[in-house]
């Protein structure tokens, strides 16, 4: 593998100059001092990284809940939609983003394009199960006092899915934050640049490890968050 | 697809002195097809609710009693005939706009689990657009009238209560808007029995308050006879069986259908539908101690008993005289018996046989509210009074007097 990502990659070497290295950096070891002097060096990689794993995440949550949504007003969409989306799925990131070169030339947008696809089938599933999951007997009682169509797609089964539905929405975060890791590939930045221009340095790949953990945990605390702010009646029937 | 309803709307608007009286409902012909389905769901229904009546559809499953009550506020859409609601076809109005003055309750009530009590009681209320004083008020009102407390319940989540409490909330939720017609679909099936009792009980105590039109789905034969003013018995093929008052239901059957579904034990049933003054009882000659015996006679000839019952000043029954009691010239207190079992005029005919029984005795004198002799239960009045050979054949035992 390393041979053609190499020759794609383009990048590497700017992590450190292994000239002349000695001690730990130059065994290729767990250096804590060198990490400490160097962490500079991964704020940039850092802050693109956050770009090109949130900004597919929320366009694949736009695009997702529309077609769940859809597809919950017009059920015969359901398979193929799923079809459609699991099969973008299954395609290798590392083949989408090479296919997507000639398209969307090197860089984030080819980044961007591919990582939306991947999040559109967790999403979806995730829409569709959680609206699928509404109690009928709530549907039936919102039907038989009143409710349009509308009202109760947003008063009722919305939010009775929102669990369900946030629930895609962490895994497709977390899901992507690792995906994005090989966004290099394609011309994008963030941390898998640092990761393959120095991948023997283990100091080099604990930082960025880290960071990619942190980030997906970042994410995910964030919806989990919200889901508890705005669905207070899940704890109450824990409580 | 439907017009949402937004505040100050035409529904709005009107909201103010709605509902309270009950309207009439009408099945014309009504009938639900199936397309694919060789027989019709409901067939041909027609039977007249008249306003504050509850009406209960009963029958075996697939007899399409759920049926014919969706097709009321057009949850399921008729395929011939017609329903008049106050004398409207329910055909001409928007379903969500139907819906909305028709109060719903359903089996597993279908309280929205993501509000609170109070916001599910608001549901309709805040679709015809009230203000929030106005719904505040009325959610602390309804929650009162179905029991509940407003203070400890209002912020509630359904899951936080029990299955009463939440059947609870479902009828305060359907009469928010004080609808004139009600639709009832086994309101009470998902209810432990002794709970059951309570909130049949509970419900028929605030019908006679409220005094809504109700159509009242249910399976069970025991329920319908004690919440139905009259009952549409249902079979199989959705065609009505028959369509009567419970008492007549039992006594007359229209066919072996209705025969079997009310079930052998129907003249015990109609027991529970009755009360000792709806009957005619057996005379009783009166006397006091002291009395002349002569005139004691008289009256015994006129009387339906042979023997006399000895009262007290307020003539209430103290006991039954013997003959010996008769011998001399005036009346003296030799007991054959304690007047025991004593019966009131408003005991349910069932409870009245019960004490009959228990006593192992024939017949028991009966009293008004104020203790006051009016006449004598015996079983043979009861026997009468059902028609059922079985209950004549226990009357005309040998007699165990008392």
């Amino acid at each position: 593998m390393s041979l053609p990502l190499a020759i794609i990659a383009q990048g590497g070497g700017f992590v450190r100059s292994r000239a002349g290295e000695t001690g730990c950096p130059g065994n290729d070891g767990i250096c804590l001092n060198w990490i400490l002097d160097h962490l500079d060096r991964y704020q940039t990689p850092f802050i693109e990284h956050v770009y090109i794993s949130v900004v597919p995440v929320a366009i694949g949550f736009a695009i997702a809940l529309s077609l769940g949504l859809l597809a919950h007003r017009l059920r015969w969409l359901i398979t193929p939609l799923t079809g459609l989306t699991s099969a973008l799925y299954t395609v290798p990131s590392i083949a989408a983003f090479l296919l997507l070169l000639p398209v969307t030339g090197r860089g984030n947008d080819t980044a961007i394009v591919a990582l939306t696809a991947y999040t559109l089938v967790i999403i979806f599933r995730n829409v569709i199960t959680g609206l699928a999951g509404v109690p009928k007997d709530s549907i039936d009682a919102a039907r038989g006092m009143g409710l349009t169509s509308r009202q109760l797609l947003f008063g009722v089964e919305l939010p009775l899915a929102l669990p369900e539905i946030l629930a895609g929405l962490r895994i497709a975060a977390a899901t992507t934050v690792g995906l994005a890791a090989f966004a290099y590939l394609a011309g994008a930045g963030g941390l898998g640049r640092n990761i393959d221009s120095n991948i023997t340095f283990k100091g080099n790949v604990l930082v960025c490890g880290v960071l990619l953990t942190l980030l997906a945990a970042a994410l995910d605390l964030t919806v989990l968050t919200f889901q508890r702010f705005v669905t207070p009646w899940r704890r109450a029937a824990s409580s | 697809m439907d017009a949402v309803v937004a505040p100050g709307s035409i529904d709005g608007v009107q909201a103010g002195p709605e509902g309270s009286s009950a309207e009439p409902l009408e099945f014309r012909d009504a009938t639900k097809r199936y397309p694919g389905s060789p027989t019709p769901a409901v067939d041909g229904l027609t039977l007249e609710v008249a306003a504050g009546e509850i009406c209960v559809l009963v029958g075996p499953s697939g007899c399409g009693k759920t049926t014919a009550m969706r097709m009321v506020n057009r949850m399921i859409d008729i395929t011939s005939g017609d329903i008049l609601l106050g004398g409207r076809s329910v055909k001409d109005r928007k379903p969500a706009e139907l819906r909305r003055h028709i109060g719903y309750v359903i089996q597993q009530i279908g309280l929205f689990p993501h509000r609170t009590i109070a916001d599910n009681v608001a549901t309709v209320p805040k679709l015809l657009g009230w203000d929030k004083r106005r719904i505040v008020e009325r959610v602390d009102e309804l929650l009162e009238l179905v029991g509940l407390d407003p203070h400890e319940m209002r912020d509630r989540y359904p899951s936080q209560l029990s299955g009463g409490q939440r059947q609870r909330v479902g009828v305060a939720r359907a009469l928010a808007v004080d609808p004139p017609v009600m639709l009832m679909d086994e309101p009470f099936g998902a209810i432990d029995p002794i709970n059951r009792e309570r909130l049949q009980n509970e419900f028929l105590r605030l019908q006679a308050e409220l005094r809504k039109t109700i159509i009242f789905v249910t399976h069970d034969i025991d329920e319908a006879i004690k919440m139905g003013d009259r009952i549409a018995i249902m079979q199989t093929g959705g065609r009505l069986a028959q369509y009567a008052p419970p008492a007549e239901l039992l006594m007359a059957p229209a066919n072996e259908f209705v025969e079997d579904f009310v079930g052998a034990d129907r003249a015990l049933k109609r027991l529970a539908l009755q009360r000792v003054r709806d009957i005619d009882l057996w005379t009783v000659a009166t006397c006091r101690v002291g009395e002349p015996v002569a005139e004691v006679r008289v009256r015994l000839e006129d009387a339906d008993l042979d023997f006399p019952l000895l009262v007290d000043e307020q003539h209430r029954p103290i006991g039954w005289l013997s003959e010996r009691a008769l011998t001399g010239e005036r009346v003296r207190e030799e007991l054959r018996s304690r007047a025991d079992p004593i019966v009131e005029l408003d005991d349910i005919l069932r409870d009245a046989l019960s004490d009959l029984l228990a006593r192992d005795s024939m017949y028991g004198p009966v009293v008004d509210a104020d203790g006051r002799t009016v006449g004598v239960l015996s079983i043979q009045v009861i026997s009468h009074a059902v028609g059922g050979r079985g209950a004549a054949e226990v009357a005309s035992a040998p007699d165990r007097a008392p």
